[in-house]
This record gives structure tokens, sequence and C-alpha cells, in this order.
């Protein structure tokens, strides 16, 4: 902008404006006019050369102020001044104006249509069996258990023989247990001692002979049992099982737990209420219903797994004196728990790993 | 088992007013599972017990018809009055005489069908003979019911037939025997409702005079009591009487003939399991033995069976005739001209009867109820109780004598201390409360003080418990009969918690990551076949190809645990292609299952106390090493094409990128090495490496691979043993400087087989400490370059932290940089 100094000015050049007639009142209106004609910045730019520019009337008559008397010029100078910042701050407001309706229309040609897609990149989800299991660990670590983990592939003298299985136990049957072969081709099937394991209980034979009591564990993972897969089966499943080994710990203990475990996964108002049973790795021994409040159809009890009191075969096969220790067991199935819990009709939608299936999972089930 | 509440309640009496369903919720409590409750369709209106008097045979009619005038009692005439009523039947198997029921006109049959008086056939028809089909109470076909003789005309008939009976389908656990039979559930029941029972099997029990046939138990061990009675002159025509066929039929068993019927009825009523042998089919005396390998028996199902030498037999002068507590032998059983019945009731080892059942697939009902338990004490009043019903029902004559094997021991007794109870189920039970409810299960408790001065139960469990052998299986039978209801609820404290390890931590974090990554997690069946590795261009020679294999495979195509996740991953991947998707991305987390080599056989470790460490770990040697890997595999496009613009398949720098991701979220820095190897693209396929040791490969599949599989071209896969990765390092992070930084590009020249990361690692080492970072971002080839080779640039970031550097210190360090590659990897500046 221009300097409004007056001492800088060369007052060489126009025809100088009579100083006594000196009356900018005019051109300042005109300036304003001219501004507030200004539909767009690039007007007003126009209209600013023509009454802020050197050849704009009040500039001129600056100019030609050094041409005036002495007595004059004071009085001429104020007149040109006044003159001058007033068309200044009519140019500057109109300046702000037309900026502010310019940002507001760019922002107006600016807008999209929100809602159009941007699947560019793919989506990715965790499978809600392994959110189930996470969530499993997280709950009971959060009560100072640990987790604990093992083969998949096993000795039958951990997934049987040492939780209190009898050799003849029906469960062993080819019918069941998917058996491992030998490398002789004439091996006999039960001659390996391998098998795939049929439930994760071995991780909790392995803990026990591993380290000393107190132990709370919980063991997520995958089993196996040789059902074809249909709705309700599926060769390749997932259990959750827990055993805790301490002094004292009795048959409310495990009620406690349980009634823990399913409010968390359940809701608060959820319970457990258990039926005798019969497993050989525990004594007592029951199932287990949880008492689920969103079940299809209305609330109502729902069979959730097994449980019990761990069997004092097991604890002297681990090397534990059962009259100084006792402890509880319990497992479930993962994929019969997201099946209930999640209104999933058929077992299959869980294995096959059709992605519409796992895309309806985010962070937690 | 099925247990018709009218049988069970001949020995347990309830209450009056107790409804099945309260039965059915006590067995359930009591450990029973209730798998079903089968009530009789309703009957409404009167049905009564008639006699036949004459039988017209109408043969005018498409189909032969009767005409009968039968006696229905005082009252129950046409109008009320004592008369007879004309019915006509279309059945034919009655005669004159013969008791009927009859459903008088008003009475409503299930299936809503109302009985009138109505004119068929020409006749008047007033009333209706009633078959077990028409009443619900069965599904016989061989026409109407014919009562027992001694049925009394006009008496209600609904209590004969069963017309308001209810069945209780049990399944019964594998520790309670006992409960396979109306004898064991009635004694439950009893003990649930504090009811009268009354023991089938109590009482005296008949003098017997020497044996009734010769026998000898040679595996006493297999066979600890046998028994024989005798019947002879017995009628083969007999008939079963109605109530003996009705409560079968209502058990779910078959009706056969008398002897047969009888030995079933007994089975059920007592849980024994007998067998009754054609005494003039049978040649010399009974050997019970193992069989001979090769011996073969025809079981009287028909199926010819080869016997194993493990199979416990019973034979006779013919060979095998028998196989013991599983089935009997066709040879000698009972016939329509049998009047000489020998009548068997043993006791088997489970362990061989369920072996013997399993592999001949026979299981029956003496097998279920063998391989669980039956009390050993019970064959006497049991095969005295058939042999009764013969003489009663089959006008034979009880041979005076019987013969006996008994090597069986008695329970031992058991010791419990009255506190443990409480110790294990954490409530207070009172000493009159657990000595009622161990003597309600038939056990004797004999209260005793020790020596220091706490009171100990010493029990001795019935003949029918032989499951009851420690003091935890008393605290069962004590908490079980007091409820579990009655259990209270406490959370236990356990001590402060590890968390999870890293290695767990590890696996969650590699999932989460690859799922922000946009991949979606799957879980595929662990099982391979020789064709997914053809598939994949596995070599015969490679690591892979070294399968642990299932005996018992379900799909004999895929009888092997898998050693590497990408045929699991590509089947998922081509199921959705095949389903519509087109392209995905997806990730497993799972193991694989490599057999070691020279690997020990898995030994059988005493279970009596802990194995020692070294028979421990000959256990873990034994096993397959089950490494944890994690793959991926990206097919179609990755970038969608859309509204912005084309789309952009993955390709083989992504599947690189994807794997050094996964060791950067896993603390490990993956080095990146060209390799090739099934069953990626020879040319674009890295090998994964840490500490120079390989974890895995990245990169494009083989273009014959993703032919072979209908993959999308460019497909692209990733697999990393995460177990090899070991330990996390800690980070440490580097000094950051606050000077600015000196930014010097630097475009070398190289041979083209030299790699962009030996160029890179030349540069770092030769620019020292200032060079702060060095990143590719040109790769040229072409042009004025010469043949052969190509153009890298790289920018290269100089600082040092203590100081502003000057351009000429800057210099000094691109120089030793680029003297570091020209001198490793013959590089020249690009001109």
């Amino acid at each position: 902008m221009t300097s409004s100094d007056p001492s800088r000015d060369s007052g060489a050049g126009e025809a100088p404006t009579s100083p006594a007639s000196l009356d900018l009142s005019q051109a300042v209106e005109e300036a304003r006019a001219a501004f507030s004609a200004a539909t767009d910045l690039t007007e007003l730019a126009a209209a600013k050369a023509a009454h802020l520019g050197d050849k704009s009337p009040v500039l001129l008559a600056r100019r030609a102020l050094g041409t005036l008397p002495g007595s004059e010029r004071a009085a001429a100078g104020k007149t040109i001044n006044q003159a001058l910042a007033a068309v200044n701050t009519d140019f500057q407001a109109r300046q702000v104006e037309l900026t502010e309706e310019r940002a507001a229309r760019i922002l107006v040609e600016e807008r999209v249509d929100v809602t159009l897609p941007w699947d560019r990149t793919p989506t990715g989800h965790r499978h809600p069996i392994s959110l189930v299991m996470q969530q499993t660990a997280d709950t009971f670590i959060a009560m100072g258990w640990e987790v604990a983990d093992g083969p998949e592939l096993e000795a039958e003298y951990f997934n049987f023989d040492s939780l209190n299985f009898p050799k003849n136990h029906p469960a062993r049957a080819l019918q069941d247990t998917f058996y491992v072969a030998g490398e002789n081709a004439d091996d006999e099937a039960e001659g390996t001692r391998q098998i795939l394991r049929t439930h994760t209980s071995p991780v909790q034979m392995r803990t026990m002979l591993d380290r000393e009591p107190p132990i709370y564990i919980v063991c997520p993972g995958r089993v196996y049992r040789t059902d074809e897969l249909d709705a309700t089966h599926t060769p390749v499943f997932h259990q959750v099982e827990g055993l805790a080994i301490d002094r004292h710990l009795t048959m409310a203990h495990l009620k406690g737990t349980l009634e823990h475990y399913a409010k968390a996964m359940f809701g608060p108002d959820s319970a457990i209420r258990l039926r005798p049973h019969f497993f050989p790795f525990t004594e007592p021994s029951a199932e287990m219903d949880v008492w689920f409040p969103e079940k299809k159809g209305g609330a109502g009890w729902v069979e959730w797994g097994g449980c019990g009191m761990v069997d004092p075969n097991v604890l002297i096969a681990a090397g534990l004196d059962p009259a100084e220790w006792s402890g509880f067991a319990f497992g479930m199935g993962v994929e019969r728990t997201l099946q209930f819990r999640n209104s999933i009709p058929d077992m299959r939608d869980m294995v096959e790993g059709d992605i519409r299936f796992t895309a309806a999972f985010s962070s937690e089930v | 088992m099925r247990a018709p509440l009218e049988w069970l309640t001949k020995y347990v009496a309830l209450p009056v007013d107790t409804t099945p369903a309260q039965v059915e919720e006590a067995l359930i409590q009591l450990g029973h599972e209730v798998e079903g409750v089968h009530h009789v369709p309703p009957t409404v209106g009167p049905l009564v017990v008639g006699e036949v008097l004459t039988i017209e045979e109408l043969t005018e009619f498409k189909k032969p018809i009767r005409f009968c005038t039968v006696a229905v009692g005082a009252g129950n005439g046409p109008d009320g009055g004592d008369g007879p009523r004309d019915i006509i039947c279309g059945a034919r198997n009655f005669a004159v005489g013969d008791k009927v029921v009859i459903a008088l006109p008003g009475t409503t049959l299930p299936g809503d069908f109302t009985i009138g008086s109505r004119k068929t056939y020409g006749r008047l028809s007033d009333g209706m003979i009633c078959s077990s089909r028409e009443l619900g109470v069965g599904t016989d076909h061989d026409g109407i019911i014919v009562l027992d003789a001694d049925a009394e005309i006009g008496a209600d008939a609904r209590q004969i037939v069963g017309a308001d009976d209810v069945v209780l389908e049990l399944s019964i656990t594998p520790d309670r025997g006992y409960a396979l039979s109306i004898r064991g559930l009635a004694r439950e029941l009893s003990a649930a409702f504090g009811a009268g029972f009354t023991d089938v099997a109590a009482g005296p029990v008949r003098a017997a005079d020497g044996p009734v046939w010769g026998l000898q138990v040679e595996d006493p061990t297999g066979c600890d009591r046998f028994v024989l009675t005798r019947v002879t002159g017995v009628d083969p025509t007999a008939p079963s009487p109605y109530w003996m066929r009705r409560r079968l039929a209502a058990a779910g068993i078959r009706s056969i003939s008398l002897a047969v019927d009888i030995t079933n009825y007994v089975m059920v009523e007592y849980g024994q399991p007998l067998h009754a042998f054609d005494a003039a089919k049978v040649t010399g005396p009974l050997v019970v033995r193992r069989a001979v390998a090769g011996e073969t028996l025809k079981t009287l199902d028909g199926v010819a069976h080869t016997l194993d030498p493990r199979d416990l037999v019973i034979a006779d002068d013919s060979g095998v005739i028998s196989m013991a507590g599983v089935m009997g032998g066709e040879s000698t059983e009972i016939g329509a001209d049998t009047t000489d019945v020998l009548l068997e009731a043993a006791h088997w080892t489970p362990s061989a009867i369920s072996r013997t059942a399993r592999s001949h697939f026979l299981p029956s009902e003496a097998s279920r109820r063998f391989e669980r338990a039956v009390d050993p004490a019970v064959a006497i009043p049991a095969v005295e109780a058939a042999a009764a019903l013969l003489v009663t029902y089959g006008g034979g004559v009880l041979h005076q004598g019987r013969t006996e094997v008994d090597t069986t021991t008695a329970p031992a007794v058991v010791a419990m201390p009255l506190s443990e109870p409480q110790r294990i189920i954490g409530r207070p039970f009172a000493a009159g409360v657990c000595a009622q409810r161990l003597e309600q299960v038939g056990c004797h408790v004999d209260p005793q003080v020790d020596d220091n001065g706490k009171v100990l139960f010493l029990v001795t469990p019935p003949s029918w418990r032989s499951d009851l052998t420690r003091a935890a299986d008393l605290v069962e039978e004590i908490a079980r009969l007091e409820g579990y209801d009655a259990i209270g609820s406490e959370l236990p404290t356990a001590p402060a918690g590890r968390g999870l390890t890293s290695v767990q931590r590890r696996e969650r974090q590699v999932a989460a990551d690859l799922a922000s990554a946009g991949l979606i997690e799957n879980l595929s069946f662990p099982f391979i076949g020789v064709k997914d590795l053809d598939d994949l261009g596995v070599p015969a020679d490679d690591i892979r190809r070294n399968t642990a294999d299932l005996v018992n495979p379900l799909d004999a195509e895929r009888p092997s645990m898998r050693t590497t996740l990408l045929p699991g991953l590509l089947e998922t991947v081509t199921r959705n292609l095949s389903r519509g998707v087109k392209d995905l991305g997806v990730f497993e987390i799972g193991l694989v299952f490599l057999p070691r080599h020279n690997a020990p056989g898995t030994p059988d470790p005493s279970v009596a106390a802990r194995p020692t460490d070294a028979e421990l770990a000959v256990v873990d040697a034994s096993l397959p090493q089950q490494p944890q890997h994690v793959a991926v595999v990206v097919a179609g496009e990755w970038e969608r094409a859309g509204w912005w613009g084309p789309g952009r398949p993955a390709g083989w720098a992504e599947a690189i990128e994807l794997a050094r991701r996964i060791g950067r979220i896993s603390g490990v820095e993956l080095e990146v090495v060209a390799d090739d190897a099934a069953p990626w693209h020879p040319g674009r396929c890295a090998s994964l490496r840490v500490g120079g040791w390989p974890v895995g490969h990245a990169g494009e599949l083989h273009p014959a691979v993703v032919e072979r599989m209908h993959l999308p071209p460019r497909t692209i896969a990733v697999e990393l043993n995460l177990t090899g990765f070991g330990d996390r390092v800690p980070p440490v992070p580097p000094a950051l400087s606050s000077f600015p930084p000196v930014l010097v590009d630097l475009a070398l020249v190289v041979d083209e087989s030299v790699t962009a990361a030996q160029v890179t690692t030349a540069l770092r080492a030769g620019g020292g400490d200032l060079l702060e970072s060095v990143r590719l971002f040109d790769v040229y080839a072409g042009g004025q370059i010469e043949a052969g080779r190509k153009s890298l640039a790289f920018s290269l970031v100089v600082r040092a932290t203590d100081r502003t550097l000057t351009a000429a210190e800057a210099t000094t360090v691109r120089d030793a940089a680029f003297a570091a590659a020209a001198e490793s990897c013959g590089a020249s500046v690009r001109a």
C-alpha cells in the first residue's frame, strides 16, 4: 500500500489542485461507491488502482501539497490525510467482505458426496473364535490366572492315561480320536501312542508336572475329534479349559469361578447350574448349564460344558498329594459358546473361512 | 435306557401326586441325563376288557371282515345294559374266548378319532376292538391286542395297556452301570423322594442241588462269575404274557419268543444280561476262555465274525457258541422247537467286553451293561427269576440243580474322614446326612473315631457300586443326593499372575496387526495330502514332505498333519473365489507338525506317581516339533478399482513388506535374501532371516502354482515360523540430533545382479555414525545406462548429534559411503 507519509512524495508531474477549493469528499464518495460495486477481489483490485493508485484524486492532491503556500499546507494536508484514511478504511472493509465471501464460496464449491465409499484398501478382521479365546484369557488374567498352551499332537499319556482314563475308555476308540500312524506301515493303530489331543486337558497335566502349586491356568486351544462336519459338529474345534490347584479349593470355588466367567461372557444376569455327571479326570463331576438372558426364544439354561473337582488319581499322577492339594477343572467348547451366544445356526460357517462370516466381527464378539 | 414310569413305580413308592416332570427333574438332579420323556398319546373315554363270544366271517367284501359279539361286562353293554356288543373288526389274530381291549362308543382315541355306533359292512358296529397302534401304546403291526386270559371282563383296560404311561429315555454315564436297570433307577428315585424302595433282587435264594450242565471257566480274570439254570419241557409255542410284551415295548425291546423275552425282561429289571441256550443244540460242557486266533462265530444276527485272541467266548465241543457278554451264537439260539432251555447269567470284565463289542461293531443291550458294571451278586436272583417265569408261562420244569462258579471278591472298605465332604464341596454336611445318603445308595457305614479324635466313616460299598473306591467317590454321592444346587459360590483368590507371556503377546500383536493391515483371519483344518504339496510344487526331498500321518483320517485324500499353512489358506481363498469374492487377503496363525528325525518311541509312563523328568523328556522328544507359523495370501486386487480410479494387485514387494512388518511387530529385524523355494516364483521369492537363520519366505506365487490352483494371476504369499523369531530385542532409540540435517542425493550404477540391500548395507557401513539414514528412492535401467547395469538412487541424511555439519563434512560422509559401495558392490557414480 502506498505510504501516507507526505514527506516521501516527489511532488512532480500532475497539475496541482487548487488548494483553496480542496474538497475531496466527492473523491472519497466515488471510491466508496467503486469499492462497493466491486463484486470480487479482482474488481476490487482494479477499483483500488483507480482510487488509491498514484493517479487517484486523493494521491494527486497529496502530491500537489508541496506547491501550496505554507499557510494553507497544514489544513490541506489534514484534509488529504482524512480523505486517504477514509478511502483506505473503505477499501479494507470491502476487501475483508469479499475475502470472506470468496472463502465461503470456495467451501460451497468444494462440497462433496460424503457417502461415497472408500473401500479402496480392504478392511481386516480377527476370527471370532480367536476373539472369544482372547476375551476369555483377559477375563482370567484379570483374576491373576495365567494362560497355558501346549502341543496339539500329543502323547496318549498326556491326553488320556495321566488324566485317569482307563485303557478301555470309549473315548479312546478310533471312532472318537485321531491316531498318529507309526513310521512302519504295519504299526498297529494303538501302538503309536500319539494322538491329536481330544481336549486341552493335556496342557493342564503338563503344567502340573512342570511346576508347584498353587496353579491357576486357563488353556484355550484347538482340539480334535473324529466327528464329521455338520451344522453342530466339527472335527477340529476349540476349547477353553481352566484348572486351579491350591490348598482348600472346593466345589464352591469352582461355581464362583464359572459364574464370574459366565457374567463376563453373557452379561451380569447370567448364572451357573451344575448337574452331576461323570468324567474320568474329575470327582465329583458336573455338567454346567449357563443361564443365558439373550437366549433365542427367551432366557433359559443352555448346556455349556463339563467341570468338577480334580480326581485324586490325576493329582497322584502329577506327583501331588490329594490330602494336601485340591483343585477344580472346567472346559467348554468355543464354537458352541459362540454358536448360541451370537445366534449362529450352522457351525460350518465358523470353519469354512468364508470371509463374509468373519467380516461381521471386528475387535470383540 | 428307556424306563417306563409304571415299571419303576412297581419298586419305588413315589408320593401319589408325583408328576412325570418331577421325576424327570429328580433324575436330572441325580446326574441322569433325560434325553426324552415319551407320553402315550391320550385316549379319552372308557377302555374295557372284553371277551370274544362269537365270530362271523363276512366274505362278500374285498377283504375278510369279522363280525363279532363281545362280552364287555356289567353296565358296559348297549344302552348301559350288561349284554354283549356287536363289533366289526378287520383284524384276524384272535379267536373266540380271547380277552381283548374294547373302546366303547364315545371314546376318543389318539389322532382325535371318536368311536361311535355306526353302520359298516352292512352291520351295526357298536365299539372297537383295539390294536396297540390305535391306542398309541406301541407300533405293533400284529393286529389287535390279545390280553392275558386272566383279565377280568368289564375291567378298566387303561392300566393293562398302559394308556396313561410315561417312558423316560435316559443317558446313563459310564460310571453308573447300576442305573441301566429298573432296580437301580428305582433306588435312585427312592433316595431323591425319600420314598419306599423294594429291592427285586432281595430275598431268599432257592437251595440248589448240584450242577445242571458241565462248565469250565478257563479265564477267571475275564469271568469271575458264571451261573446256569435249566428248564426242560418248555412249550415252544407258549406266548409271552401281554404285560411283559408291553413293558418290553415301552423299554424299546422287540418281543421275540417267550424265552428270549424273559431274558430281556429280567435284564431290564435286574440289570443282569442273561443268555438262553437251546440245551439240545449244546454239545458237551461249556468252556469260558479267550478265542483262538482265526476262530469264527456266526452271531444270532446272522453275521459271521472272525475272532481275536483277546475276545472272551463261551465254547462247547463244537467250538465257539457265544461271544461272551456281547451276543450269542446262531447255532445254539432258541428256536421254534426249543423245549430245553439253559439260562446263563455271568459277570464279565468290563474292558474285555468293551473291546470286543467295539472291534466287532456289536454294541448290544448286554455289552452296554457289561462294559460299565453289572452287580456280580445279582446273577443268581436274576437267573432264578428268569427260570421261574419260564416255568410259569412256558409250562416247563425247573431243573433242581444250578451250575455256579464264583471267584468274585467282596468290595473293599473305603475310609472317609467326616471332614472330607466339606473339604471338597465347600459346605458343611451333618454326620447323619452323610451316613443316610451313603446308606441310600446301598453302602454300609461304620463310624469310627481315629487316634486324633476325628470321626472316620468306614464305608462298605454295595456289590453294584464297583465305582465307589475312594473317599472322593463317596463325597460325590453325598453331594449329588443333597443336590448340587445347595453348593455355594465363592471366587478363589489366585496369587498375582505374570500376565501373558511374550510369545502369547506376540501372537496377539501379529494377529491384530495383520487385521489392521486389511487381512482376514482364517482358521483352517490342519489336514493335508500329497496332492496339496504337489500343487504347491514342493520337491520330493523338501522337509515339508516329511509328515505325521493319521491312522484314521476323515478325508482319505488328506491323511497328514500340515507342515505348511499354505494349503489351508489357499483352499480358503479358492472357496471364497468360488462363492463370488474377487479379491481377498487372508492370514492364519497356527501350528505345523514336523516329525523329528530318529525320534524315540512314545513311552507309556506310570500314572501311579509322577514320572521322572527324564521319562517326560523322552515323551516330548518323541512328539513332532510343532512350531507356530503365520501365513498370508493375497489374491486379486489389493487396492480396489473404484470411483477414484483403477485398482492394483498386490505384488511381490508387498508380500515381502508384509513379512518385514510381521518381523517389526514381533520385535525382530528380518533380513531379506533372494531365494528360490516352492511355491514361489523363482525370481520373486525372498527368504526372510533372523541372525542368518531362515524363518520363512515371501513373494509372488509361481505361475504354474497359480494356474494349477486356479488362483488369480500374481497371487502373493508369505509364510514365516514365528517360533523361529526368538526373543524380542528390546528397542534402543538413537540419540536424537536437534541440528539441521544435510540432505545428499547419490545416484549409483551397479550390475543388474547386485541387490538394493547389498548397496544399502555398504552405504551404511561406509557412511559411519554421521550417516543418519539411507533411503532408496529410484531404480532405473535402460536409456543412458549401459546394458547389464542399473541405476539406484539414494537420498542420504547426514547429521551429527553435537554440531551443525558443514557441506564439506557432508560430502566427506557421502564419499565414504560411495567408496564402500564401490568397493563391495562395484558401484560407480551415475554420469
